[in-house]
């Protein structure tokens, strides 16, 4: 079935609807149909984390499912985690730390993190580095991203006591 | 932090009030990186914007005898599929050779091949069509017919009279040979106590930029100009070059570079399906889209390193060092790559080994060899790990061999804090050097005594722990010598143009690019200190020809050294003119003014006399109340490069802890220490961020990375879950300090820092690994250090 096929979908809240080939990628979706470039490619098979976002609350590589498959389902990118301020601490401590230099592994790296932030309250650099360690980064040597996700960690360990 | 010496005049501007030079403060911009908002060339879309694809080579060596593409051009979307006799009425081939590197060679390349391809990967069609999958699905309708042709791939038999001649023009597949001699070789070798002998291979790895290589190229036939979107180093360069290839001015040709995901040496070259891509713009009058996928950035981004390289150390009982001899041999694919040639790296090792130690005498040949791969070119730390990996092998070596402690050996050898300025033995002039200092800290960060009985404790207990240490010299701020004096239109000067706007805000304009290091936030920091202007007050424009001063970009370490100095000199004129304008609104004397925190303020009393947004009001819209005479020039430009030294040297050591597991030879990275000397430190976040990232990048050829190809030239790990590199998870925490030693040669005293990780971290590692190995016996030469490399070294496979 090569046929386009209609879908409707939330995206970073918003319904939205579009008639897609079934072989197009939720990743080229986004960012082709929809504009959302954060989302980024640098694989296109799995491997590097860089196209990372949220379906239904969990985190997948968006070039490995095709849009057709996120039929009914909410999807939220880095745009959408950045305006709603979910991230922003995270975002802050990144920024502090300057654990990014070229970006372009960051949307995936903070949306992995934030998703390891939700399940454990205080990981240590061992399980951070774990957790992290399907995405990708060619700069930084991954330790000031270990840093900023430690300090985050421990900042709102702080604040929920 | 150790300071070596007191270069700093009290009244320089590195000690103004309120600097940003040396403090730790966040990139401007980088929220927009931080919300994915950030523009890199494979987000850019224009309209009626089209998309390439290249079909490429599956042979390494073969005869295009026919291509069809009648049924392509019929399918939906597609607007053209374009040959290289085709595209060869549009833009010329070139040849990738420098004067200086004198004997090389190179065949012309095409931007899509012609008559034959030399490597699996080259294209040899582009598929234009209004969407990227229509272009793909169009690509596979495409036939063409090869007659195979025997592929070169084994270097150590390029040159054989029985392996066939790659480019037959050119006699043979030689593409470069350099041989240099220095003190008397023969006589130190005989003088020795010991002399140690090992074959070092290095594998062939390559970037891999999390964005791949991207352009857009926007011919627009009414103005007859050519814009070039790129994630390029060096965008002057791309200008230069495309103009020249496509019979344009340079004028009519503007490169911008937005942000860019990643380059490591790997964006500063100008690759065929990029030269290709300016073409078909240029051809179909219409922007042209080409991004680069994953398995196009493994089989057509350039490869690094593939050398073999035999060593020869000669040392006595006491470690004093005799000699060094190396014997390079390396393999560069068909084609030197163009403009910046691939017989660069080669003459670097030349250059480098032995560099940081004492002994004068020195023999080296290197040969750079044609083969059916990929093509093979300049990657972050241009030969310094080939250099580095192989001196510090042999000192390793040699100090096992005479059974002393390799701290020891290199106390003894390294060249003394004190003794510059001096020269290598291969003549690389040396301004001033830290060996000494950095060995020092190095071994007290690391706790090294400490660290020694602790592996010794744990050797008994079956635990196979060893250090490794690695003293390196880097290669940064490279003047006209580099490429210049080859011949090559790729500037060795920066410039940066300065400028006040009506609300007392300050615009940069500067020739240096960004691609993560921190190139905005150096410039700012900079211009902000000497001004008096509030970094948030600073804004920097970088990555366009059209808006920016003309010069070399960013690569080989000199962002910061050159385009930094040229920020600083222009800042200083910029501050001087506010500050006669300020002289003649309050009526005052230049002298008794300075400008601190956004004011001009009295010298004498700190007392503020005026805002500057006050000043560049009455500048700009009421230049009537001024004094007659009196023309306000609130913008300034300088350039620089540096001339007393064809390069600012840096040097550093490193330091590797691991743990080697003898049963299965998986390498366990525990600990990684660097102590470098770049000189000024502007931002020392971001230095130690950029030492770790090429660090990093070290461990990754030093353990995993390798390009591997089968005896007919095919690439058989073109993907990222076959070719590996550096996790977080097996990735060590790394320690980094600094020694400073400024250079004279600049004001501003800043060094690069940019190849230092790189430079030495395979050697550390390679090193610490024969540590943990040597009650075994066994010794390892070779990169990257697999488990079947180190359990075929112990003789378990
Ligand atoms: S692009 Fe999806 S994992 Fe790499
Ligand atoms: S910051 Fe460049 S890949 Fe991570």
């Amino acid at each position: 079935m090569t046929a386009p096929v209609p879908v409707s979908l939330l995206v970073n809240g918003d319904p939205v609807e579009a008639i897609v080939l079934p072989r197009l990628n939720l990743a080229d979706f986004l960012r082709d149909n929809l504009k959302l470039t954060g989302t980024h490619v640098g694989c296109e098979h799995g491997v590097c984390g860089a196209c990372t976002v949220r379906v239904n609350g969990e985190i997948v590589r968006s070039c490995l499912i095709l849009a057709v498959q996120a039929q009914g389902s909410s999807v939220e990118t880095i745009e959408g985690l950045s305006d709603s301020g979910e991230i922003a601490d995270l975002q802050a401590a990144f920024r502090e730390r300057n654990a990014l230099q070229c970006g372009y592994c960051t949307p995936g790296m903070l949306i992995t993190a934030q998703d390891l932030l939700k399940h454990t309250s205080a990981p240590d650099r061992g399980a951070i580095r774990d957790h992290l360690s399907g995405n990708y980064c060619r700069c930084t040597g991954y330790q000031a991203i270990v840093d900023a996700v430690e300090a985050t960690a421990r900042a709102r360990a702080e604040r929920s006591t | 932090m150790t300071v070596t010496r007191a270069a700093v005049d009290p009244l320089s501007v590195l000690d103004r009030p309120n600097s940003y030079i040396g403090k730790t403060v966040p990139r401007p911009n980088l929220d927009r990186l931080l919300q994915g908002r950030g523009q890199y060339v494979s987000d850019l879309e224009l309209p009626r914007m089209a998309h390439v694809v290249f079909l490429r080579s599956p042979y390494a060596h073969a005869k295009i005898v026919a291509i069809n593409a009648d049924i392509a051009k019929r399918m939906p979307g597609v607007i053209s599929v374009v040959t290289g006799r085709e595209l060869e009425a549009v833009i010329t081939p070139w040849v990738g050779v420098l004067s200086h590197l004198k004997g090389l060679k190179s065949a012309p390349q095409y931007a899509i091949a012609i008559d034959r391809v030399c490597w699996q990967g080259e294209a040899v069609a582009a598929i234009v069509a209004t969407n990227r999958a229509a272009a793909e699905d169009a690509m596979e309708k495409v036939a063409v017919d090869y007659e195979e042709l025997e592929a070169v791939t084994d270097m150590r038999t390029a040159l054989d009279p029985s392996t066939p001649v790659i480019h037959p023009s050119l006699g043979d597949n030689l593409a470069f040979e350099r041989i240099h001699s220095a003190g008397d070789v023969d006589h130190a070798f005989s003088e020795s106590d010991a002399v140690v002998e090992a074959d070092f291979v290095f594998g062939r790895h390559t970037g891999v930029t999390l964005e791949p290589r991207a352009v857009v190229a926007d011919w627009n036939a009414a103005e007859a100009r050519l814009t070039i979107y790129q994630g390029t180093q060096a965008p002057h360069m791309v200008q230069n070059i495309a103009a020249l290839h496509l019979g344009l001015k340079d004028a009519q040709v503007r490169v911008v570079c937005n942000d860019v995901g990643g380059s490591f040496g790997i964006k500063v070259h100008i690759y065929a399906d990029e030269m290709a891509t300016y073409a078909l713009s240029k051809l179909l009058r219409r922007p042209v889209k080409f991004v680069a996928d994953r398995i196009e950035s493994f089989n057509t981004d350039i490869h690094a390193r593939d050398h073999r390289c035999k060593g020869r150390v000669g040392v006595r009982q006491d470690g004093t060092i005799t000699a060094f001899e190396i014997d390079d041999l390396t393999g560069i694919g068909p084609y030197s790559m163009y403009p910046r040639t691939s017989a660069i790296e080669a003459n670097q090792v030349v250059n480098l080994v032995g560099g940081p130690y004492i002994t004068q005498n020195y023999r080296a040949r290197a040969r750079v060899v044609f083969q059916n791969k990929n093509v093979m070119c300049q990657y972050r730390a241009v030969g310094h790990p080939i250099a580095c990996s192989v001196t510090e092998g042999l000192v390793d070596l040699a100090a096992a061999k005479i059974g002393m402690d390799p701290v020891e050996i290199r106390r003894r050898n390294l060249i003394a804090d004190n003794a510059y300025p001096c020269a290598s033995p291969s003549g690389m002039k040396f301004e001033q050097l830290s060996h000494h200092a950095s060995l020092a800290k190095l071994l007290q960060m690391m706790r090294y005594d400490a660290l020694r009985t602790e592996q010794a404790a744990l050797r008994k207990r079956n635990i196979h722990r060893g250090i490794g240490i690695a003293s390196f010299i880097e290669v940064t701020n490279p003047s006209a010598a580099f490429y210049g004096v080859g011949g090559a239109k790729i500037s060795s000067q920066d410039g940066v143009a300065v400028r006040m706007d009506a609300q007392g805000s300050v615009i940069c304009q500067t020739s240096i690019t960004e691609q993560g290091q921190g190139s905005e936030s150096l410039t700012a920091q900079i211009v902000g200190s000497v001004l008096g202007v509030s970094m948030e007050r600073v804004r920097v424009i970088l990555g366009d020809t059209d808006n920016t001063p003309y010069g070399g970009g960013t690569w080989a370490s000199r962002g910061a050294g050159i385009g930094g100095e040229a920020a600083l000199q222009a800042a200083k004129i910029l501050r001087s003119n506010i500050v006669d304008v300020a002289a003649a609104i309050l009526q005052s004397n230049p002298a008794a003014l300075d400008i601190v925190d956004n004011h001009v303020v009295n010298t004498s009393d700190g007392v503020p006399r005026i805002e500057l947004n006050e000043l560049a009001r009455i500048v700009y819209f009421r230049p009537d109340t001024l004094p007659p005479g009196i023309q306000p020039e609130l913008m300034a430009t300088r350039h620089f490069v540096p001339r007393q030294y064809p390069f600012a040297f840096t040097n550093g050591v490193q330091a590797s802890w691991l743990e080697v597991d003898t049963d299965t030879g998986f390498v366990k990275l525990l600990k990684h220490w660097v102590v470098e000397d770049c000189g000024t430190i502007i931002n020392p976040q971001l230095v130690d961020e950029q030492i770790r990232g090429g660090v990093v990048q070290g461990l990754g050829a030093a353990l995993f990375e390798k390009c591997i190809y089968d005896e007919r030239g095919q690439l058989i790990n073109a993907n990222m879950a076959d070719y590996l590199v550096p996790m977080s998870g097996e990735m060590p925490d790394i320690e980094v300090a600094h020694v400073v030693s400024p250079t004279l040669e600049s004001e501003l005293g800043a060094k690069g820092a940019g190849e230092a990780g790189t430079a030495g971290a395979a050697a550390a590692v390679a090193n610490a690994v024969n540590d943990a190995l040597r009650p075994f016996g066994a010794t390892i030469t070779e990169i990257p250090l697999t488990p079947q490399v180190i359990l075929t070294a112990l003789g378990r496979i």
